[in-house]
């Protein structure tokens, strides 16, 4: 195997394996450069035409060497550190997830800054060093390990500094100030309006995070994302040992890596011409540059350019099995080199300019699309803009920084000053080609990644696509990780030609989010695992959690479902829990109920407008339960109203709805009735609630509060009483929602464990979860919003009519109760369902039909089961149902089709226990 | 009687040179609903010792009380631990129409101080916190993470984070979980 490495380059030496094989590379490599380093140079099979690939460049640009690391699915080898123990795969264009969690730990950050710089080389250090010396907040954002942008790539100096060092001392000078943040190995991959800006922070194994969102707003933004090298279509463009000549002159100076021994140069502009200098100096053989331009680049001194100069030809193949072995030109010769460098000439990076609003503009000139107008707050510096002289760079750099500065604000003093460079010798205008036109386009490859040549682009433009947005979806050009940074122009360059049509008539493809590759766990960051979705506890919670009770989901709250005894499944402990409601006595907390504090001269005539029952005639001390409706009349929340004084109420809503019935309540009384004196506030967490429920609940409850008059005469149905409970200040409400004698017990939420604690010690109290109160609210009959309801029901299809007064002048609701469609007697109604085989549980949404065998599809539906439980109380499974015209069926079967079956129910009304209501006094 | 529990009681404080984590329980916090223009506000202003602040995301300090804007005509009033605020409110407003409030345990209060208290919020907050944005004085109701919150900014380094009671564990969890970074043992959790 040959020496790739250049004599004499330093470095900490690591090992790595590639597709099983051990190699060693440089600390300062990336897996490609150690590659090359280590001989390899076929690196991949393409992905739909199985052919070798190579190293193609040398950044974010590589279409073709994907491989698969740890974590990582799928990512450009180019781009990969080398670190010792690395292992990495070869894929073919498409990864593979790994089955492991991924364990790494990902975060966000978000930051401020009056400029943003987006990368650190030449032009982009210039401008933030020009933006920081006003003061101004700055961020610098650049992709790469080290800085310098393509400096370590050129070797070029700048201050009489080699152009990296220059660029780390700059980095670090910019790094020691207090307002200016530098974020190196970050790629922006997102320009939003208002000049949001996320970058990802490659931040390595060793971090806190390997790698960190950053969700930036910038007050100005300096794009200086620089450019990559262009293409050009050849037959055999894309055999191993093809590569982008820049990115050949990369691996020389920034790695000291040789990509290969003897070299072809094909270019159309002076600029590879530097790249065969150096890789000259380096020690590659330069058999010949091939320059399409007849006088070639006339400007350049041929002494410091090794090799045959040939101008006025093209490149038409390559030979080789394999990879690249000779390079055959349009005159006929055929040259003997193991590389061929391609240079049609530089694309300024345009992509997040074009994804913050900006135009782009065709310049004859540089041969491609460059910025134009743009609606925000952007500038654009140096190579990003087509300005490819390092003088030009640093200027162009420092102008925008100063621009962008005094546009946010701050003070510039005089005009910033650059660096000096080397004199830059005239150039030759360069002569654009992307085309090596040919008979057979079915080797020309324009999109390596895709397999995409310009025999597919054809087939396109012959089926008649003149956009390329079409011709890019046709073929999928464009389409792959490197979302077209080489292909997209050559692709619109050839659809141009195919079409005889200028290429600035077709434009560019849309430039989207995000540049850079992004995995999903990253974007995620913390917000995963226990952390996903905030959990919201009630202040018994820990009891609960200790008892070990399983836990119902409710919007974000996490709440008790059940709690099993030793050996009792779900159903054994509902079914007991229920019992002991029913029989004896339970408590459940109920804190997660919504409560909203309504106070004010108006705020009974406020409730009149929003319940359909009328609130204000309710005594103090008293409690109704209520029911809101939208304006088009179907039932939005449900709930009980305390008065607690003459201009105060206190409102229960539903756990999932506290808050949209509080932004109601505003938005009536923000847009509609401003002058109504009212004012609501939340006091939901402020509260916790045990609901006491059962026939012994008033013994449990006169225990714990002797001082409070507990008899039915004293403490009626629906009223409350301030009260010390459990030697806590607590309000009692006499309240049920299961139809037993019940009591909801309110204290401080900080004394909610206690109070809990204390129900729990007399010894006599069953815990009970959520799924017992809805089974014992079902089997009353009483609708749970959301559940029985689905937005299309009016409180008399729940059998509630009683609930619609019908004195009121208004209420928000009433105009739509008003209109037949709200009476029509087949309107789905809530009614029972007893199974004929009281053992069969219904699985709610099920359908209801009329008939025991099923007509023609469309079958008819007479509507779908809400709620279904198994009852302790009636000895046989139930449910609740809504079904057209359910209250003039009472008594009649229906069935409910279950697979090949169809199962026989009675229906009945909702309320199937206690209907008269003997057992709310005990 | 059974001692008061607040909603972070079972929170370890991180106490680091750069970085303190600490719930500051029990704090009265009152709900005031009045029209700033009227003498009810200023009558209240009066007993309070400031004036109802009328800037947007401003809160004003008074001798044992911070008064903080949420909006045109609401206000947080937050006192010490068993202090009578609503007292205080309803005598100054007498019969003028406001709405006075006990929310203290609505929310809970976790201060965050030290040099890293910007860095730590950051993470979750998506307001400008520089020090000339957002300084002594300055109130926000925004998001921390994914949990609502009432933020304040006190002198030096030091952050009030008025959080409803139910997400106050998920809040814990999650700045523990932020501030791995900035400890000098490295992860308090674990996934």
């Amino acid at each position: 195997m040959t020496a790739r490495r250049i004599p004499g380059w330093q470095g900490e030496p690591l090992r790595f394996r590639f597709d099983g094989h051990e190699y060693e590379g440089l600390r300062g490599d990336t897996l490609a450069s150690a590659l090359l380093a280590g001989g390899v140079r076929t690196v991949a099979q393409s992905p739909s035409l199985d052919r070798p690939r190579g190293i193609y460049a040398a950044w974010t640009e590589e279409p073709n060497a994907l491989v698969r690391t740890g974590v990582e699915p799928m990512v450009q080898a180019t781009v990969v550190e080398l670190a010792d123990g690395l292992d990495a795969t070869s894929l073919t264009g498409r990864g593979r997830l790994s089955d492991e969690p991924d364990t790494g730990r990902y975060d966000a950050v978000h930051a401020h800054c009056d400029v943003l710089v987006v990368g650190a080389g030449p032009a982009g250090l210039a401008a933030a060093t020009a933006a920081a010396s006003t003061g101004a907040r700055v961020i610098v954002a650049d992709d790469r390990p080290v800085a310098g942008g393509s400096l370590p790539d050129t070797a070029e100096t700048v201050g009489g500094l080699p152009g990296a060092r220059w660029a780390a001392e700059t980095l670090a000078a910019l790094e020691s100030r207090p307002d200016v943040r530098v974020l190196t190995r970050t790629s922006v991959f997102g320009h939003y309006d208002d000049n949001y800006v996320m970058a990802v922070e490659r931040r390595g194994e060793g971090a806190a995070s390997r790698e960190r969102v950053w969700r930036i707003r910038a007050r100005h933004v300096v794009l200086a994302t620089g450019a990559v090298e262009r293409p050009i279509a050849f037959a055999g463009n894309d055999r191993p040992g093809v590569m982008l000549a820049g990115s050949a002159r990369a691996y020389a100076n920034r790695y000291g890596v040789l990509p290969g021994s003897r070299a072809v140069v094909f270019t159309t502009n002076d600029g590879a011409y530097a790249a065969a200098a150096d890789l000259s100096a380096a020690g590659v053989e330069i058999a010949a540059i091939v320059d399409v331009r007849q006088a070639g680049g006339a400007a350049w001194d041929h002494e410091v350019v090794p090799g045959e100069v040939i101008t006025g030809q093209v490149v038409t193949g390559v030979g080789g099995e394999r990879e690249v072995a000779s390079v055959i030109l349009s005159g006929g010769r055929e040259i003997e080199a193991d590389l061929l460098l391609v240079s049609g000439g530089w694309n300024p990076l345009v992509n997040l300019f074009s994804q913050a609003g900006g135009e782009l503009r065709y310049d004859a000139a540089v041969g491609s699309f460059v910025p134009g107008p743009v609606r925000q707050a952007v500038e654009v510096a140096g190579a990003a803009r087509g300005v490819f002289t390092l003088a030009g760079c640093l200027e162009d750099g420092a102008q925008a920084g100063a621009r962008a500065a005094r546009a946010a604000g701050f003070h510039v003093e005089g005009s910033p000053q650059t660096p000096r460079t080397p004199e830059e010798g005239p150039v030759t205008p360069a002569e654009h080609l992307w085309l090596v036109e040919a008979a057979d386009y079915g080797t020309h490859f324009v999109d390596l990644q895709r397999d995409v040549t310009v025999a597919d682009v054809m087939k396109a433009t012959g089926a008649g696509l003149r956009s390329v947005e079409h011709v890019k979806r046709y073929t999928t050009a464009g389409t792959a990780h490197d979302q077209g940074k080489l292909s997209g122009l050559l692709t619109g360059a050839v659809v141009a030609h195919a079409l005889g049509v200028p290429i600035e008539e077709l434009g560019t493809t849309t430039f989207r989010a995000p540049y850079a590759p992004i995995a999903f766990s990253t974007l995620a960051g913390r917000d995963r695992g226990a952390l996903h979705d905030p959990v919201r506890t009630t202040s018994l919670h820990e009891w609960h959690a200790a008892y070990d009770a399983p836990f119902e989901n409710v919007g974000q709250w996490k709440r008790p479902w059940y709690y099993p005894r030793e050996g009792e499944d779900m159903e054994a402990a509902v079914l007991r829990e229920c019992r002991a409601v029913r029989e004896a006595v339970g408590a459940m907390d109920a804190s997660t109920l919504g409560k909203i504090d309504v106070q004010g001269p108006d705020a009974g005539v406020f409730l009149d407008r929003v319940y359909t029952n009328m609130m204000s005639t309710l005594k103090v001390g008293a409690i109704r339960y209520g029911v809101m409706c939208r304006a088009d009349g179907m039932v939005f929340d449900d709930g009980t109203v305390i008065r607690v004084a003459e201009d105060r109420f206190l409102v229960t809503t539903t756990t999932g709805n506290a808050a949209a019935v509080l932004d109601w309540m505003e938005e009536w009384l923000q847009t509609e009735w401003p002058e109504l004196r009212v004012f609501c506030t939340s006091v939901t967490e402020h509260w916790a609630t045990v609901a006491l429920a059962g026939p012994r609940s008033r013994e449990v409850l006169a225990g714990l509060a002797p001082d409070l008059a507990v008899d039915a005469a004293s403490f009626p149905f629906m009223t409350w009483r301030d009260a010390e409970v459990a030697g806590l200040a607590a309000r009692v409400c006499r309240i049920s929602f299961s139809g037993e004698l019940a009591y909801e017990i309110n204290v401080n939420a900080w004394d909610g464990l206690a109070l809990w604690e204390a129900v729990m010690a007399t010894g006599v109290v069953t815990p009970y979860g959520t799924e017992t109160m809805h089974v014992l609210r079902a089997e009353k009959g009483y609708p749970i919003v959301g559940q029985d309801t689905d937005g299309t029901v009016t409180p008399a299809d729940l059998g509630m009519d009683w609930v619609v007064s019908k004195k009121k002048a208004d209420f928000i609701g009433r105009r739509s109760h008003l209109r037949a469609d709200t009476s029509r007697p087949d309107r789905k109604h809530l009614v029972g369902l007893l199974p004929q085989d009281g053992a069969r549980l219904l699985p709610e949404g099920a359908h209801l039909v009329e008939t025991p065998t099923l007509p023609e599809p469309p079958v008819p539906t007479l509507g779908h089961v809400t709620s279904s439980y198994r009852s302790a109380a009636l000895g046989s499974t139930f449910a609740l149902a809504l079904v057209s015209g359910g209250r003039d069926r009472i008594g009649e079967v229906l069935y409910v089709p279950l697979g090949d079956e169809r199962v026989p129910v009675t229906v009945t009304s909702h309320v199937l226990y206690d209907p008269e209501g003997a057992r709310r006094d005990g | 009687m059974a001692e008061r529990l607040s909603p972070l009681a079972r929170f370890t404080p991180v106490t680091t040179d750069d970085l303190r984590i600490a719930e500051v329980p029990f704090l009265t916090q009152v709900n005031l609903r009045v029209d700033p223009k009227s003498g009810a506000a200023a009558d209240i202003g009066l007993a309070l010792g400031a004036p109802l602040p009328t800037g947007p995301g401003t809160y004003a300090s008074a001798t044992g009380y911070d008064v903080l804007w949420l909006g045109p005509d609401e206000w947080l009033v937050v006192g010490a631990q068993g202090h009578d605020v609503e007292g205080v409110i309803r005598a100054a407003a007498g019969d003028a129409h406001v709405g006075v409030t006990d929310v203290s345990a609505q929310r809970t209060v976790v201060a965050v101080d030290g040099r890293r208290s910007r860095d730590l919020l950051a993470h979750g907050c998506a307001l400008d916190l520089h020090p000339r944005v957002f300084g002594p004085g300055r109130c926000a109701q925004t998001m921390l993470a994914r949990a609502q919150v009432v933020l304040t900014a006190r002198e030096s380094d030091e952050f009030r984070v008025f959080v409803r009671s139910s997400f106050a564990g998920y809040l814990a969890a999650w700045l523990l979980d932020a501030a791995v970074e900035y400890l000098p043992d490295g992860p308090v959790t674990s996934r």
